[in-house]
């Protein structure tokens, strides 16, 4: 025993600990290894500084940093029937259900909100990966649907933002039904003269790609996102080959014809603004960090939608 | 006859009469009448028993049964001046996806439908009525034109699923899918879908999404294949009978939930057994839904489609 055992490490050992330190401060990228400190990776909404490897960001996230100054209003979603096919496998599916709650602090796979985009009034859905793997239940159906209709009557675009695995298998056939009455919602959004913008992102698979995800006017992937119907796995085994570098990846399918862009992260919300503004006949955005609005009526000159919308 | 797992003893008595009856034929003046005929009411009765309580499991064996009728056989049957129509007018014609215009008791339908295949050649030929997106694009062309000249839809559905394959995602699988939906709720005029055998997934609803969808009693309609859910769910492909099971697959049950609207009875021992009957059965009902549906107005006829699957979903299983 001496001062150093005595003394001076319990002193370097508390000067540690005083702090709470939280987990996770520290991310891996899974692409390229690099180490990612929580502020910075967030600062750069998830997407890697060293290789620009796009990862996962939380539906309520990608609200936040979507929308003006983070601020958006949340639509309410109908909810469904609870468990309509008493499903169990290995686990009851209200179980699943509840941890996917608790894991995620979210009710379900999906979050539709309105606000503004660089001062555009548009409503968003945004499908949560983290949850249940974004499959698309029942309440997915009702969010989309929910979020066309609040379009539709406040004339809005409506911006969809896909990540699923694929169907709910959990909700059985009622998750295959997801398919028509989605792209019911979709077509609300065409009768009604709305743009309807679909942001996929990793991974958008299965029935959720065979509907509302590709029926876009506009259709924008997020870099490398794997988009498909069958997933290359069981396309591997039905035709015994290997696939292409790459195949099945957002880039992939802008060479083949199936999207209009690919964009980085980064990008994507000046992109969405500029293209939302110039299908709905609106004078150019301003790019920049704007002023926080007015908060006094009065302040404004004029306050008809035209007038703030610089017509 | 092709016997399933669960057919095995039925196979045993009906090889013993067909031998006993062998025999008789061989030996002149031997009499086995009495003995036969015993024979086939025995296997009659099973064959009533087998098939009266169904699980899951074994309905998917029965939908799946290479000796029921297939869209072919029940165009042969039913329809008159069959003319197919052929070709996406982009890459190919999908040999999946059979359609055309035909005559349905006179009236003109344009009939499109899954066609599996009979033998390996045409297996092989028909992908085993798996589509790819030639198929979906195929059917959206012939839905179009029969819209634009008002003539009613029917779809047969009888499909493992759509095509997992590398030039099928490349060509767009999912896009194909998605439009023919889409191009199957704007439909102007009739559109009636018959589950005759397996409605695997997507592959179904891209041509299912109806004004009336119907099924046959031993049919399946399912979000995925029993061994797919049992491999993703259970991680072990050989829980399908559980999967089968918690999927709510069959006629029953999805009527239950409200998702079709009528199951067509098939004679006992499935529609593969007389296969004829079925085949009538099928006309008689696709006949009726469309006698039923033909004094709606092209917008009458959007919005009827539109409610019904808005509303799906409101009724659940009772525990």
């Amino acid at each position: 025993m001496n001062w150093i055992s005595n003394y001076v490490r319990p002193k370097i050992n508390s000067l540690f600990s005083r702090r709470e330190v939280p987990e996770n401060l520290w991310t891996k990228c899974p692409e390229c290894g690099t180490m990612l400190f929580h502020r910075e990776l967030a600062e750069n909404l998830n997407v890697c500084t060293n290789c620009d490897h796009h990862m996962a960001i939380s539906a309520r996230d990608r609200l936040r940093t979507l929308f003006d100054n983070g601020v958006f209003a949340e639509v309410e979603v109908p909810q469904p029937i609870q468990d309509p096919l008493n499903f169990r496998d290995q686990k009851k599916y209200p179980e699943r259900l509840k941890s996917a709650q608790r894991e995620t602090g979210e009710k379900e796979a999906m979050l539709v909100a309105e606000g503004e985009i660089g001062r555009t009034p548009v409503v968003a859905a945004v499908q949560d990966f983290g949850f249940m793997g974004g499959s698309m239940s029942m309440y997915v159906g009702n969010a989309i649907i929910a979020a066309a209709e609040r379009a539709v009557k406040r004339k809005r675009p409506l911006i969809l933002f896909s990540a699923a695995g694929g169907a709910r298998m959990q909700e059985g056939i009622l998750s295959l039904m997801q398919m028509p009455r989605t792209t019911i919602a979709v077509d609300m959004l065409k009768e009604a003269g709305l743009p309807y913008i679909v942001v996929l992102t990793h991974p958008t698979t299965g029935g959720v790609t065979a509907s509302y995800a590709m029926l876009g006017d506009v259709q924008i992937a997020e870099p490398n996102a794997l988009i498909c119907f069958a997933g290359p796995r069981v396309i591997e085994q039905t035709i015994r080959e290997k696939l292409p570098e790459g195949f099945q990846r957002a880039e992939y399918l802008l060479d083949h014809g199936m999207l209009d862009r690919v964009t980085h992260r980064k990008h994507l919300k000046d992109e969405l603004v500029t293209i939302v503004r110039m299908l709905l006949g609106l004078s150019p955005a301003v790019k920049g960090d704007l002023p926080a609005p007015e908060l006094t009526p009065a302040a404004l000159p004029a306050s008809t939608p035209d007038a703030a919308e610089g017509k | 006859m092709n016997y399933l797992e669960f057919e095995k003893p039925l196979a045993e008595i009906e090889g013993k009469a067909e031998e006993l009856r062998a025999m008789a034929r061989s030996n002149k003046g031997m009499d086995v009448d009495k003995e036969a005929a015993g024979l086939d009411r025995k296997a009659q009765s099973l064959l009533g028993d087998l098939y009266k309580n169904l699980t899951p499991w074994q309905k998917c064996q029965v939908a799946r049964h290479p000796d029921r009728p297939h869209c072919k056989d029940y165009i042969d049957a039913l329809f008159t001046e069959y003319t197919p129509l052929a070709g996406d007018r982009n890459f190919a014609d999908d040999h999946a996806i059979m359609g055309g215009l035909a005559r349905l008791n006179d009236r003109p339908v344009m009939v499109i439908g899954h066609e599996k295949g009979h033998d390996t050649q045409s297996r092989i030929e028909r992908n085993f009525g798996m589509a790819r997106p030639e198929g979906y694009r195929k059917a959206i062309r012939l839905m179009n034109l029969a819209d634009r000249f008002g003539v009613p839809v029917v779809t047969l559905i009888d499909t493992p699923g759509a095509y997992p394959g590398k030039g099928a995602e490349e060509r767009g699988q999912s896009e194909a899918i998605a439009r023919s939906t889409e191009q199957c709720l704007r439909l102007g005029v009739p559109l009636v879908s018959v589950v005759i055998g397996e409605g695997g997934s997507g592959g179904a609803v891209a041509f299912a999404t109806a004004n009336r969808v119907a099924m046959l009693e031993h049919s399946i309609y399912s979000v995925i294949s029993p061994e797919g859910c049992a491999s993703i769910l259970w991680k072990d492909a050989e829980k399908m009978k559980e999967a089968a099971e918690a999927l709510r697959l069959t006629a029953q049950d999805l009527h239950k939930l409200g998702v079709i609207d009528r199951i067509i009875a098939e004679s006992v021992g499935g529609a593969q057994r007389d296969r004829v009957s079925t085949m009538r059965s099928v006309g008689l009902c696709i006949d009726d839904i469309l006698k039923q549906l033909a004094p709606m107005s092209r917008k009458d006829l959007v919005r009827d489609r539109r409610a019904k699957f808005l509303n799906m979903g409101q009724a659940g299983l009772a525990a």
